[in-house]
């Protein structure tokens, strides 16, 4: 709320403290129209990179002041609902990293995709409930590592292997369970292998708990097409009981611990599954009673005409789409295939258009696509087009082989690629600092700087 | 506005109907109290204005319900949804989206309006209800005055003609309550907007409201008239009427203001008796300042600190209670209360300082011994239930106990005569289940027994019982323990107040001292007759006989 760090100055003139002559960093942050139109070549860049300056300035001489101030615009504002990235972006951005992350087995580079998401996260994430699903995921994703080695020690490896580590007992199974083996050498290529292949899981699962942290699940279905609200409505619904649902089993088994009952265990949770049921029913009940009286499920007359019409469109457009795929991948049908497809498709799309026409809602402020979101979506479609480009290109360095054991290298262009996922981190809009204080420890308390939300800016200052 | 023509309600499966033959007319711009004990049929008759009874909840409704003009039997809730906003009894079960500002536009949303005129509608309510700050914020993360309001708002935001409010405010601490009653009260007066209310807590509404239903047994076709008018025969009364009443004012005040003003006279006749609270003062002094004497304390908790996550939810608490006392914890919506009771049964481990209750450390007691030890019955009371019938409950408690068989029948039976056996606990009453609970808590004799909330969803009535058969636990020699936010009940039954503010203890002291030095949890009665400490009809009606 204080509004203190927004007008600070961007980056170089705070790295260069005014060493130049006729350098005045604080109006030239502060106001950049002078320093835009007048200095061709304001002194802060000098200070650093002056040869640099020197050869491009010669090219596009007068634009550098124009950079300071484009910087300046360009810099992330204070997250509000009315600058809040579409949920959309986050998504493309996080499922561009995980596609990347699918292409390689590299431990370095996975490591690399795990801390760009991480360093995202932590500087763009709020303190919504959602957002603190991340750690759920990191856990899951060390959860299924730690799986992965374990089954490749107990039940070996494919992977043939000279570096026995250790031998484990081996448990003699009859001849038809050939092939199966329990127990038994242990190699070092072996737990390699299972190692990368884990990490690459984990990996992919991070990539999924950042986006699920950075964007809100209920506006993204708010995105869906107006045909498709109603269960929209239903899944974020859905969404909001999980919480509850949880809550309940906690307040019903603390419960259970006041009537003199174990609360530990699972027959104490098998004993509350009836009533937290019972009190999720009624919840919804109650809920769907609330919806009703708010108006939910209203719809507009339709004449029967376009009724019908929106019936045939979307069955028809599905049978088209059905049919063209089906061409598309069987052998004889190669022609037609394509035309199919796109017409079922176009068909499907006109009959959700007119499915539209029957619900008379309107959206309350619907996120915005703007250009930071194409710069979000983009950073992620670039890391994933550029991993995708290296594997035909250098196709060792992604994948090394487990046997003969080697030591990974970090291939610089692709790692380089993955860098480029780091952008949302600088162009999102950052969260406020002080509501993480605010909501996770009460009103009174004057919070020092807790948690990724307030390190946050401190790093961007710095930088 | 809204008008009842002879509406009869029978439930499927009900022998009775809910409602007989209601008739009614409120104009428009009018706030509307509907006042009556428990189970007469409140929720039914509000239910019946937004259309949801009958259609959603079933039955059969005869006679006729017209609101703005549209008869509920031909207009389903949601095509009422833009002349009547209901808000129920729990706001959390009302919301649909996760943020405030989405919550506040749901309604609009469905009904079609157009984008611009939502934004500004969003922008006056945020204004109006004080929600600005909280304008981003996940609902979840609201105190319960808060999420009240943003019901309030989000069903405002669609300018309904009529608001229907099941107990707004029954959940809420006072100063959260007095903010939704201004908030409703400018509604009526600026808008105009026709408000019908349900609400058990009268002594914070009757004064607000412009006409009073009262139902005032199952069946009975209800009266109205003015506020004035139905207390004066009403048989649920807040301390202000009472007392009028006791000292024969007409027409009989409703607000503090009006009681003060006539109040002069029995201020005098009073003045020649001595407050029980005073005497209770002057005999406690010496025992609370040098806390050696009287018994040994049943619990106590020193320099205790507990955290939930990274939140401190109590910092340094000291409390001690001793057998036979009661005391009363208040404090805002938030401030600690329950989680101090709930450390007290073990459910939280303290993260600094001790905690010891009949000489056991909670949380590291296992349950079926700690039970013996203390008894703690939660603000939903039903957390503590699991049978299908209440007989089937009360054998179970008592195996849980180690009782003998049928002592908790014995015990519900002589805390709520007339509970029926076979009935599942859902069913009950909310006077009938908290019995039940209390019974099942009380089967296992634990010495210290807490309540969190007990009054929430009581009437006057079952509150009355309530109060005598603690006092009775009191006399018994529990240490009884009560998070409340009801000023009326800890003046009536507490000897001591601890008040709780932002988890840490900001007044400890004798009821009658701490209540009166505050006025939002000073009760009616010590309002009118101040500066006598004087707290509860009650004391008012003895002193008076034994002068007279």
């Amino acid at each position: 709320m204080t509004g203190v760090p927004s007008p600070a100055p961007p980056p170089e003139p705070a790295r260069a403290p005014g060493p130049g002559p006729g350098t005045r960093p604080g109006p030239g942050a502060d106001t950049p129209s002078p320093a835009g139109t007048g200095t061709p070549a304001p002194a802060p860049r000098a200070a650093t990179a002056v040869p640099r300056t020197e050869v491009r300035g010669s090219l596009r001489d007068g634009e550098d002041g124009g950079r300071v101030r484009w910087l300046a615009k360009w810099r992330a504002p204070r997250a509000g609902r009315g600058n809040a990235m579409h949920a959309g972006a986050w998504w493309v951005w996080a499922l561009g990293m995980a596609t990347a992350a699918s292409r390689t087995t590299n431990v370095l580079l996975l490591a690399l995709v795990v801390a760009v998401a991480g360093y995202v996260v932590a500087a763009r994430r709020t303190d919504a409930p959602w957002a603190r699903s991340y750690g759920a995921f990191l856990r899951l994703g060390m959860a299924v590592l730690a799986i992965r080695v374990v089954f490749a020690v107990v039940l070996g490896s494919p992977i043939p292997g000279t570096h026995v580590v250790l031998t484990l007992p081996e448990v003699p199974l009859p001849h038809w369970a050939q092939g199966v083996r329990i127990g038994g050498r242990v190699t070092a290529e072996g737990l390699v292998f299972a190692l990368r292949d884990g990490m690459k899981l984990a990996t992919l699962l991070v990539c999924v708990g950042a986006a699920n942290a950075l964007a809100n699940p209920a506006r993204l279905l708010k995105s869906l097409p107006g045909a498709l609200y109603e269960a929209g409505v239903a899944v974020v619904v859905a969404m909001t009981f999980a919480p509850h649902l949880v809550a309940d089993v906690a307040r019903l088994r603390a419960a259970r611990r006041l009537r003199g009952r174990e609360d530990r265990g699972v027959r104490a949770l098998l004993q509350v599954g009836l009533p937290v049921l019972e009190g999720a029913l009624e919840r919804s009940v109650a809920l769907a009673a609330a919806m009703d009286a708010r108006g939910y499920g209203r719809t507009a007359q339709v004449p029967a005409g376009v009724r019908r019409a929106t019936a045939a469109l979307t069955l028809g457009g599905l049978l088209g789409v059905c049919a063209g795929t089906y061409a598309l991948l069987s052998a004889s049908g190669g022609r037609y295939g394509l035309p199919v497809l796109l017409i079922g498709l176009a068909a499907a799309m006109a009959g959700l258009r007119l499915g539209g026409r029957r619900s008379v809602r309107t959206r309350y402020r619907p996120d915005r696509w703007g250009a930071r979101a194409w710069l979000v979506a983009g950073s992620g479609a670039a890391v994933a087009g550029l991993m995708i480009a290296a594997t035909g290109y250098d196709p060792a360095a992604l994948d090394p082989p487990a046997f003969p054991l080697t030591a990974p290298t970090l291939p610089l262009w692709p790692a380089a690629g993955l860098l480029l996922g780091l952008l949302p981190a600088f162009v999102a809009p950052a969260p406020a600092p002080a509501s993480s204080a605010r909501t996770s420890s009460g009103p009174g308390q004057p919070g020092p700087a807790s948690g990724p939300a307030s390190s946050a800016p401190a790093k961007e200052a710095v930088r | 506005m809204i008008r009842f023509e002879d509406v009869t309600v029978t439930y499927e499966g009900a022998t009775e109907p809910a409602v007989r033959g209601v008739g009614l007319d409120i104009p428009e711009g009018e706030l509307c109290l509907v006042v009556g004990p428990s189970g007469v049929g409140k929720s039914t008759l509000l239910g019946a204005v937004s259309g949801l009874v009958p259609h959603f909840t079933g039955g059969l409704l005869r006679g006729r319900v017209t609101v703005a003009g549209r008869d509920t039997r031909t207009h389903r809730p949601r095509e009422l949804a833009d002349v009547v906003g209901t808000v129920g009894q729990d706001p959390l079960s009302h919301f649909v989206t996760d943020t405030v500002e989405d919550e506040l536009a749901y309604g609009m949303e469905s009904l079609g309006v157009a984008p611009d005129t939502m934004r500004r509608r969003v922008e006056e309510t945020l204004d109006l209800l004080g929600l600005a700050e909280l304008r981003d914020r996940p609902i979840a993360s609201l105190s319960g005055g808060q999420q009240q309001r943003v019901a309030i708002g989000s069903v405002l935001t669609v300018h309904p003609k009529v608001l229907v409010l099941d107990e707004p405010t029954s959940a809420l601490d006072p100063g959260a309550a007095e903010e939704v009653l201004a908030v409703l009260q400018r509604l009526v007066h600026d808008l105009g907007t026709t408000v019908l209310m349900a609400e058990h807590r009268l002594e914070r509404v009757v004064q607000y409201a412009d006409q009073v239903v009262l139902l005032s047994a199952p069946g009975e076709p209800p009266v109205v008239g003015t506020p004035a008018e139905m207390m004066a025969v009403s048989p649920v009364h807040p301390p202000v009427v009472g007392l009028g009443r006791l000292a024969g004012w007409s027409p009989l005040p409703l607000s503090v203001r009006d009681a003060r003003r006539r109040a002069g006279a029995l201020r005098e006749r009073l003045a020649a008796c001595t407050p029980p609270a005073a005497a209770a003062v002057d005999a406690t002094d010496p025992s609370s300042a040098g806390s050696g004497n009287g018994p040994e304390p049943l619990v106590r908790a020193e320099r205790l600190a507990v955290r939930r996550g990274r939140a401190e939810v109590l910092r340094g608490v000291d409390l001690t209670v001793r057998a036979g006392e009661t005391v009363a914890l208040m404090g805002r919506n938030g401030a600690g209360k329950s989680t101090l009771l709930s450390t007290l049964v073990g459910l939280h481990a303290p993260a600094a300082g001790t905690v010891e209750v009949g000489g056991a450390v909670p949380h590291r007691t296992r349950p079926a011994a700690l039970v013996r030890r203390v008894g703690l019955v939660p603000q939903e009371p039903r957390d503590l239930l699991y049978a299908d019938t209440v007989a089937a409950e009360c054998t179970a408690a008592d195996r849980d106990a180690g009782a003998a068989p049928g002592s908790c029948r014995a015990l519900v039976a002589g805390l709520l005569p007339g509970v029926p056996d076979d009935a599942h606990p859902r069913d009950l009453s909310e006077g009938q289940r908290l019995a039940l609970a209390l019974a099942v808590v009380l089967t296992a004799r634990p010495p210290v027994l807490l309540l969190d909330e007990p009054t929430r969803g009581l009437d006057y009535a079952a509150k009355s019982r309530l109060v005598a058969h603690l006092r009775g636990l009191a006399a018994a020699g529990h240490a009884i323990v009560l998070a409340t936010h009801d000023v009326e009940l800890a003046a009536d039954l507490a000897d001591r107040v601890v008040i709780l503010a932002d988890g840490e203890v900001v007044a400890d002291g004798p009821a009658a001292e701490v209540v009166l030095s505050s006025p939002a949890f000073a009760p009616q009665v010590a309002k009118i007759l101040a500066p006598a400490p004087w707290l509860t009809v009650g004391q008012v009606a003895r002193a008076l006989e034994a002068v007279s």
